[in-house]
């Protein structure tokens, strides 16, 4: 028994993804609907041609009705599947494996969050009835608690740490200015994160992911098929998940200074896609930011920098735009914003760009590599679910 | 010989300085404090830890009945009693029942407690207020005591025995509330003074003859009622010094009506020596003498914290916190869902651990889940563990945070990371204490409160507070 993946087996040949932000104008069925036609546009392919749908929404519909309808598909599979904040993700995963089963040839995986609805601030999770005694407090103040931990671990001051944060909001602020389909296309300054009001702990608003609406999609067929369709199709090199089973929230030596389950989902990636060194070996790497401690955490888990050492590869510029690794050079969840069951594909959309070379110039990235990363994780510091994809323009070795 | 095993009381941490009314109003106040049981508080859940150090001290302490009084229930028609016998973890063959509405009612579940058989758990809890400036706003007090009533037995003695009782009842209005209403009303204070000093009098010396007792024979006079000035005179007429917690409960925490009388008795044996003679008196539509006399015993058990140091240990509550705390004023919520209701099958399935904080143990690896799990993480078992008690565990913080966002009825929410010296990790919120107060490696404790109240559930749980 194995974690084999499927690397090479399946390509992605369209994507779609709206604006994301405060869509006050767009239901869940507009977004579903705008995204998916951004897809069709760029192939010759319809509605009609696809075998079978999964729709990734955290809580914004219920059952694949809520995709079948919006798009009007008649007695198709369509499925939703959820999975916190790696909803998005997780469609891909299923459409990918429908497809590299043989099942079917053709499938689409939608991403998509109506959150601006609610009418409260932040995300909230949709009420399961219990007995009351789980935690309520927000996903903001479960990351906060990685921050002073990681200062303690490593003899980082306080004063160096909020510098190492600011630093990364500021950085996925910048790359999010170059991005039309940013929740935020605005430089900010460190002294503006500093001096934002405080939400949780250290964290300041600016250290927090924006709250958006949004929906991105893909195209999915058999790799053989991809050149049919386009001219530079995104092979699968990897897909990987792996689920925590919530021990860190019990047990005493977890330390709240790296994420077990996505060192697990890098480590099964890297070995599907064969990558030793992914500082090198990768163009780009989409990465979960939802709070700005969070990403500095992943620097160290999915490989890029060794323990303790990625607060000072942040500060030397490792992960900007023009860095040895550009980390969220599509300004991440922080300044895309984080429409939860979109963001996992919306991180494959900036893959598609970026591999395709197609992104707009000023982030388009010069690199020799053909291969970038998404990572997607959801639930929090204990508790948490993890997804990692790699791509590449490489084809199939045949 | 039956008689007051053990006692403990419980103050909440806050304390209201009643000079902070008259600034913010220009009116009402006095001097003094008062005591303020916190937004995550209400009278079961103070009643709890009033209980929890005279319970499962000693394996002749075996149960039989709880009894509870308070005319501020977090409850009617449901039993709040047995809201404390699951905290408590008690057996399921315990009786647990409720005395309420009128502060006598107090009076009955210590008489219940002494005519009983077996042990008998005998509590009042009340939180006591009034509209801003009134007196009872500001001569009230919130508290609670507990008292475990039996026999002596090998390994325990009977600190203080019954003598007798003896009670009068007389139907006159002088302090009364609408079953719908939480502020009570009160008829011109004279008549009531007239009233409860003629009773209170007669009572007294009807109880001296009926127990063969005189004046001189006792060493603390304690005198329990709403009407705090017929108890001042009643006091000055018998020409009997005052027990000192008397005094020191009115100027520092106030008069928690239905629960006083039990504070007062609590403090009078904490203070007593072998052989002395407590005599308790409660003012309430009647009167209600009680005779106690201490035991050689009787300095055998302390709780754990002196009624004096719970006086003395606390923080000041600004007014203003006071006010959103009781209702009276609103202050705007956090921009976040309140809590859902809890689920009442839910509930009732995890009651061991909502309740009682039961957590499980694997006996091999002796990893502790919290909440409790059929599954080890560890090893391929199923169904394999033991039951861990949480509640007297002490711990310490790994890490914490302040959550600014949340919904809290009282925001921000302080949540800590803790460590159980015994084994175990739980995140678990902070109370009774202000965000600055806490760091890593603080010392904790658990306390049962009450976290949030939806569709009038009151979700009950445990929180963590600070060890000095």
């Amino acid at each position: 028994m194995g974690s084999r993946g499927i690397c090479d087996k399946v390509a992605i040949v369209a994507m779609g993804c709206t604006t994301f932000g405060e869509h006050w104008d767009k239901s869940l069925d507009d977004l579903i609907i705008d995204a998916s036609i951004e897809a069709f546009s760029g192939t010759e392919l319809t509605k009609d041609d696809i075998d079978a749908f999964w729709i990734g929404t955290a809580q914004s519909g219920m059952s694949g009705i809520t995709l079948s309808k919006p798009l009007q598909l008649s007695n198709k599979p369509v499925t939703r599947v959820e999975n916190y904040c790696t909803s998005g993700s997780e469609a891909l995963r299923a459409a990918a494996y429908a497809v590299a089963s043989g099942a079917y040839d053709v499938a689409m995986a939608v991403g998509a969050e109506k959150v601006k609805d609610s009418g409260y601030q932040g995300l909230n999770q949709f009420p399961i009835p219990g007995d009351g005694t789980g935690r309520t407090l927000t996903a903001a103040a479960m990351f906060s608690m990685v921050a002073p931990a990681y200062c303690k671990k490593y003899g980082v001051s306080q004063d160096d740490m909020s510098q190492v944060l600011a630093r990364i909001s500021v950085k996925n602020h910048h790359n999010g200015s170059l991005n039309p389909r940013a929740q935020f296309q605005k430089e900010i300054s460190v002294d503006t994160v500093l001096k934002s009001p405080r939400v949780a702990g250290m964290l300041g608003v600016f250290d927090c992911a924006g709250v958006a609406d949004g929906a991105a999609c893909a195209i999915i067929m058999r790799a053989e098929d991809a050149f049919k369709y386009t001219d530079r199709p995104v092979f699968i090199k990897a897909l990987s998940f792996a689920a925590g089973s919530g021990s860190g929230l019990i047990d005493s030596t977890y330390d709240y200074t790296h994420f077990p389950e996505c060192e697990a989902a890098a480590r099964d990636a890297y070995g599907q896609a064969s990558i030793e060194d992914p500082r090198s070996q990768l163009m780009m790497a989409e990465v979960h930011d939802c709070f700005t401690p969070t990403e500095l955490v992943l620097m160290e888990d999915l490989g890029f920098a060794p323990r303790g050492t990625a607060w000072k590869e942040v500060l030397a510029g490792t992960f900007d735009l023009d860095g040895a690794l550009p980390v969220n050079p599509d300004g991440g969840l922080k300044s895309f914003g984080h429409p939860v069951g979109a963001s996992g594909l919306r991180m494959i959309f900036e893959c598609w760009l970026q591999l395709r070379r197609q992104a707009p110039k000023a982030r388009q990235i010069e690199s020799k590599s053909n291969l970038a990363m998404t990572h997607n994780l959801g639930g929090y510091p204990g508790e948490m679910v993890s997804f990692v994809s790699i791509l590449g323009t490489e084809p199939p070795k045949t | 010989m039956r008689g007051i095993i053990r006692y403990s009381t419980y103050l909440p941490h806050w304390r209201l300085d009643r000079e902070e009314i008259a600034k913010f109003f220009g009116q009402g106040g006095g001097r003094g404090t008062r005591s303020v049981a916190g937004h995550d508080e209400d009278t079961t859940t103070m009643a709890v830890e009033a209980l929890r150090p005279v319970v499962g001290v000693d394996q002749d302490d075996e149960i039989s009945r709880v009894y509870f009084s308070t005319c501020s229930p977090a409850y009617l028609d449901k039993t709040n009693a047995s809201t404390i016998h699951g905290a408590l973890g008690l057996d399921s063959r315990v009786g647990a029942y409720d005395l309420g509405g009128a502060t006598r009612s107090s009076t009955a579940s210590l008489l219940a407690g002494f005519e009983s058989t077996g042990n008998c758990l005998v509590c009042m809890s009340e939180i006591r207020g009034g509209l801003p400036t009134s007196p009872d706003e500001t001569q009230g007090g919130d508290g609670a005591c507990g008292f475990l009533i039996g026999s002596e037995s090998a390994n325990r003695d009977v600190l203080a025995e019954l003598i007798g009782s003896f009670s009068t009842t007389e139907e006159f209005l002088d302090r009364w509330r609408e079953p719908t209403s939480e502020l009570s009303k009160t008829w011109e204070e004279r008549f009531g003074e007239y009233r409860y000093l003629d009773l209170g009098v007669s009572g007294f010396n009807g109880a001296c003859e009926k127990f063969g007792i005189v004046p001189g024979d006792i060493g603390q006079l304690v005198i329990s009622g709403t009407h705090t000035r017929a108890s001042i005179a009643l006091g000055k007429k018998l020409g009997i010094p005052l027990g000192s917690i008397q005094s020191e409960l009115s100027e520092k925490v106030g008069n928690m009506a239905g629960a006083h009388s039990g504070l007062l008795l609590a403090g009078a044996i904490e203070g007593a020596g072998p052989g002395e003679i407590i005599a308790l008196i409660v003012l309430a539509d009647g009167v209600d003498v009680m005779f106690f006399r201490t035991t050689e015993a009787v300095k055998s058990w302390h709780q754990p914290e002196t009624l004096g140091d719970q006086i003395s240990k606390y923080d000041l509550v600004p007014y203003s916190k006071f006010l959103s705390w009781r209702g009276m004023v609103t202050v705007e919520p956090p921009r976040r869902p309140e809590p859902a209701r809890t689920s009442s099958s839910a509930a009732w399935r995890s009651r061991r651990w909502k309740f009682g904080l039961e957590a499980s143990r694997d006996p091999v690896t002796e990893t502790v889940y919290m909440p409790p799990s059929r599954v080890s993480m560890e090893r391929d078992s199923v169904d394999q563990m033991d039951v861990a008690a949480k509640s007297a565990s002490k711990g310490t913080v790994v890490t914490y945070t302040v959550d600014r966002l949340a919904y809290s009825p009282s925001p921000p929410i302080v949540f800590a990371i803790i460590d159980f010296d015994d084994g175990g990790r739980f995140p678990v919120e902070m109370t009774d204490c202000s965000p600055d107060q806490v760091d890593i490696g603080k010392r904790v404790e658990m306390t049962f409160r009450k976290l949030a109240v939806s569709e009038g559930i009151r979700n009950y749980f445990w929180k963590a507070r600070l060890i000095d």
